[in-house]
């Protein structure tokens, strides 16, 4: 009945405290919208792309990094990112099967329903127009490295979400420096967007791929993704590095970054913790002082170490 | 919102005073307007929060007795009917319910129908919200109704709540709100305050109005404006029971300490005795975690989406493939702590804790959260008086090095040679 309701006086909300700059969960955010599967298609053996065509009503805009959370009839929802930039509505995302749900999802025939709510979380930063920089969340300088060399690295289903940000960037090719891709996977086989890395070369990108186990016939690089590092010409002070892959090689990696001098604030990792909502109400994504799903997937590594530090966080 | 009554604007100030036969004419008001009254009445041992058919159900003369691991309830010497603090359950189960539906999806007839649960939300009155509950609602509207969860489900619940706080002269053994800054005096946020004033002579309450509704409820009962000696009386009683609390907590410090206190040897022992049960979690009037559960039909065409009551306790909470973050007992206590008097403050801007004593009391083993926190306090201040004095010894080490150099003499027994 009362309305306005004030923060009693000892919860004051302190001076500095805000909800992050337009952080809004979208209209409808609650239920999900019913999405057709368009096309399914196999990346490798346990990893399928699906592009979703909306039904009745498209969720809101997404931007190169975020995700959404995908419900399977009946089974469950977990949360994907989205892997690609369509031209109209539709949504790209990869999943790879690893439990019920992302099993479900991997078998999602054309014509079948899925369900979606999103886009959720924070973005890459990359093709982010000074427009739309209120969706920065406090302590993260996530701007648009415009005029900067982009180093990407991924470990395995992380090239998944970095994606997006990288097909942005190569669409707009000039506004960048030198754009270099680097790739580990366990295996050759496992290697996702195989048939694009061509493509990613083509339109100006160094892309490199290095496996943990080499089978016949592969004759590149063997060995973890860190490295590759060594091997790729990096100018420090004109780098920003995206990086997303299991939690111990994004810490490799962002570590190595670092000792190489590129600046903690210029690596962003994507983090990823058990999520129930995707709308900072289910206390699942928690990692010490920060809801992932609202502060994150995007942190930049200045934020990102001293939690990533703390064991069992 | 309820008409204003003729005669409404009698009661633009206050505070008033109103006898135990108002109080129960005030619980009729609120239903004749419609609202659900819900309150303590005693059932099974305890002393539950339960909708009342009438004042009397209220616990007249029944007080508890409070200690870690412990509640009991007994027959007070007078008949006051809040003399009682916390009790196991707090009003989350009704602006925050323990499991209910999110919405249903049917794909017959090849679409895609969601179907968000609308439950009608009840009106409803709480009766004797204790000021660390009341703040707890202000905790959880922070989280789970305000700005971007505007047009949630708490949301619309929550919106039709009608409140009668109750000041607390009386603190339980185990209460802290002192210290939390939430109590004894009810905050803003409530329609009606009472402050109970009972003798062997007289049952009298003072009435505070916080809000226009609670005015225009107020006019409906017989009331007379409270003399200065009445209200004076009513408002040391109060203050008084600021200096009773059974525990206390360091509250400015908290934040600090927790975030300085990941490492500290203590979680170990607390995770010895503690069972992770997750009791306190149930208890706390403030948390608010959740997981869901999809249910579908044997058709296989409807399917449903549950919300139910989850712990940061439970090792499914942190579950990602290759297994849990939070696996070992010490780190889920630690998040429990750290989450409730630290982290909070970074992800919702406030304290996560209340001193209602809760947890303290409905833990199986009797873990007292004001003695762990002081015991984390005793730790920090050991590390840094260790560090304080390495650095001394580090200074005067120096110093005499230095010292030694000039002397050619003294460094023939330096480990130099
Ligand atoms: C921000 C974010 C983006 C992601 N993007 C992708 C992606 O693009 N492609 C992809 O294949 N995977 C992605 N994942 C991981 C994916 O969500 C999990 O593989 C998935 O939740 C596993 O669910 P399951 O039911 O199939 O497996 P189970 O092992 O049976 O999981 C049971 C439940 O635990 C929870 N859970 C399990 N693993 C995770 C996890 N890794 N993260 C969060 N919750 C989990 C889910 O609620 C799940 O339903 C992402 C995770 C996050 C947090
Ligand atoms: S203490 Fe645990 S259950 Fe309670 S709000 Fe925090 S994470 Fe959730
Ligand atoms: S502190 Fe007590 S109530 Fe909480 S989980 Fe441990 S044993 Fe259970
Ligand atoms: S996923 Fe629920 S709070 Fe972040």
């Amino acid at each position: 009945m009362t309305s306005g309701y004030a923060v009693p006086a000892g919860y004051a909300v302190p001076a500095g405290y805000a909800v992050p700059a337009g952080y809004a969960v979208p209209a409808g955010y609650a239920v999900p919208a019913g999405y057709v599967v368009e096309s399914s298609r196999a990346e490798t053996r346990d990893t399928v792309t699906l592009v979703l065509r909306p039904g009745r009503q498209p969720i809101a805009a997404h931007r190169p990094g975020q995700f959404t959370m995908l419900y399977a009839f009946g089974i469950g929802e977990v949360p994907i990112s989205i892997s690609g930039i369509a031209a109209g509505p539709e949504l790209v995302q990869t999943i790879r099967a690893v439990g019920a749900v992302t099993r479900a999802l991997c078998a999602a025939e054309p014509g079948q329903h899925v369900g979606v709510r999103g886009p959720f979380g924070t973005d890459w930063g990359v093709g982010v127009t000074a427009g739309s920089a209120g969706v920065e969340p406090p302590g993260t300088a996530l701007s648009d490295p415009a005029g900067k060399d982009l180093l990407i690295v991924a470990g395995g289903i992380g090239l998944a979400p970095l994606r997006p940000a990288l097909l942005t960037a190569l669409a707009a090719r000039e506004r960048y420096g030198r754009i270099t891709v680097l790739v580990g996977s366990r295996s050759p086989a496992e290697i996702a967007f195989t048939a694009e890395l061509d493509s990613w070369r083509e339109a100006g990108a160094d892309v490199r791929v290095t496996v943990d186990r080499a089978e016949a016939g592969w004759r590149g690089n063997v060995g973890v993704v860190t490295q590759l590092i060594g091997k790729v010409d990096i100018d420090p002070a004109a780098t920003v590095a995206f990086i997303c892959g299991p939690e111990v090689m994004m810490r490799l990696t962002a570590r190595a970054l670092s000792a190489l001098g590129i600046a903690e604030t210029d690596i962003r990792v994507s983090l990823e913790r058990n999520m129930r909502c995707g709308i900072a109400e289910c206390g699942h994504c928690q990692l010490g002082t920060v809801l992932l799903c609202r502060d994150g997937p995007v942190l930049d590594y200045a934020r990102a170490r001293p939690l990533l530090a703390i064991r069992e966080l | 919102m309820t008409e204003t009554q003729p005669g409404g604007t009698r009661h633009a100030d206050g505070p008033f005073l109103m006898d135990v036969t108002a109080l129960s004419q005030l619980l009729g008001a609120l239903e004749a307007a419609g609202y659900q009254v819900i309150g303590p009445t005693v059932s099974d041992d305890a002393i539950i929060l339960s909708e009342l058919g009438s004042a009397a159900q209220l616990p007249f003369g029944w007080g508890v007795e409070l200690a870690p691991g412990g509640y009991r309830i007994r027959q007070r010497s007078d008949t006051a009917a809040f003399g009682h603090s916390a009790g196991p359950q707090s009003w989350k189960q009704y602006l925050h319910p323990p499991r209910e539906k999110m919405w249903s999806v049917d794909r017959s007839g090849g679409e895609f129908d969601v179907v968000p649960a609308d439950e009608p939300a009840p009106r409803r009155a709480f009766v004797g919200v204790r000021p660390c509950d009341l703040s707890a609602i202000g905790i959880q509207d922070q989280v789970l109704g305000r700005g971007e969860h505007a047009g949630s489900r708490y949301a619309a619940r929550r919106a039709g709540v009608f409140i009668v706080a109750v000041n607390c002269t009386e603190p339980g053994a185990t209460c802290f709100c002192t210290s939390m800054g939430t109590g004894p005096e009810a905050g803003p946020g409530y329609d009606l305050a009472l402050t109970e004033l009972v003798s062997d002579t007289d049952h009298k309450f003072l009435v505070d109005i916080g809000s226009p509704a609670g005015a225009d409820m107020l006019a409906q009962v017989p009331v007379t404006p409270a003399g200065d000696g009445t209200t004076g009386l009513a408002r040391s009683a109060v203050a008084q029971a600021a200096d009773q609390m059974g525990r206390s907590m360091p509250a400015d410090a908290l934040h600090g300490l927790m975030a300085g206190s990941y490492d500290a040897a203590r979680w170990d022992d607390v995770a010895q005795r503690c069972l992770t049960c997750g009791n306190c979690t149930m208890a706390c009037p403030t948390c608010f975690c959740t997981t869901v559960e999809d249910v579908s039909d044997l058709s296989g065409e409807h399917a449903e989406r549950w919300q139910l009551w989850d712990s940061c306790f439970s090792l499914s909470f942190s579950y990602l493939p290759g297994g849990s973050i939070r696996s070992s007992d010490h780190s889920r206590y630690r998040q429990w702590l750290t989450h409730k008097l630290g982290t909070w403050h970074d992800q919702f801007g406030s304290s996560g804790c209340v001193g209602c004593g809760r947890c303290i009391v409905w833990c199986p083993v009797g873990i007292d959260l004001t003695e762990e926190v002081a015991a984390l306090q005793a730790e920090a201040r050991q590390a840094e008086a260790q560090q304080a004095e390495a650095q001394q010894a580090e200074a005067q080490q120096a110093e005499a090095q230095q010292a030694g150099s000039r002397t050619p003499g003294a460094r023939a027994g330096g480990e130099q040679q």
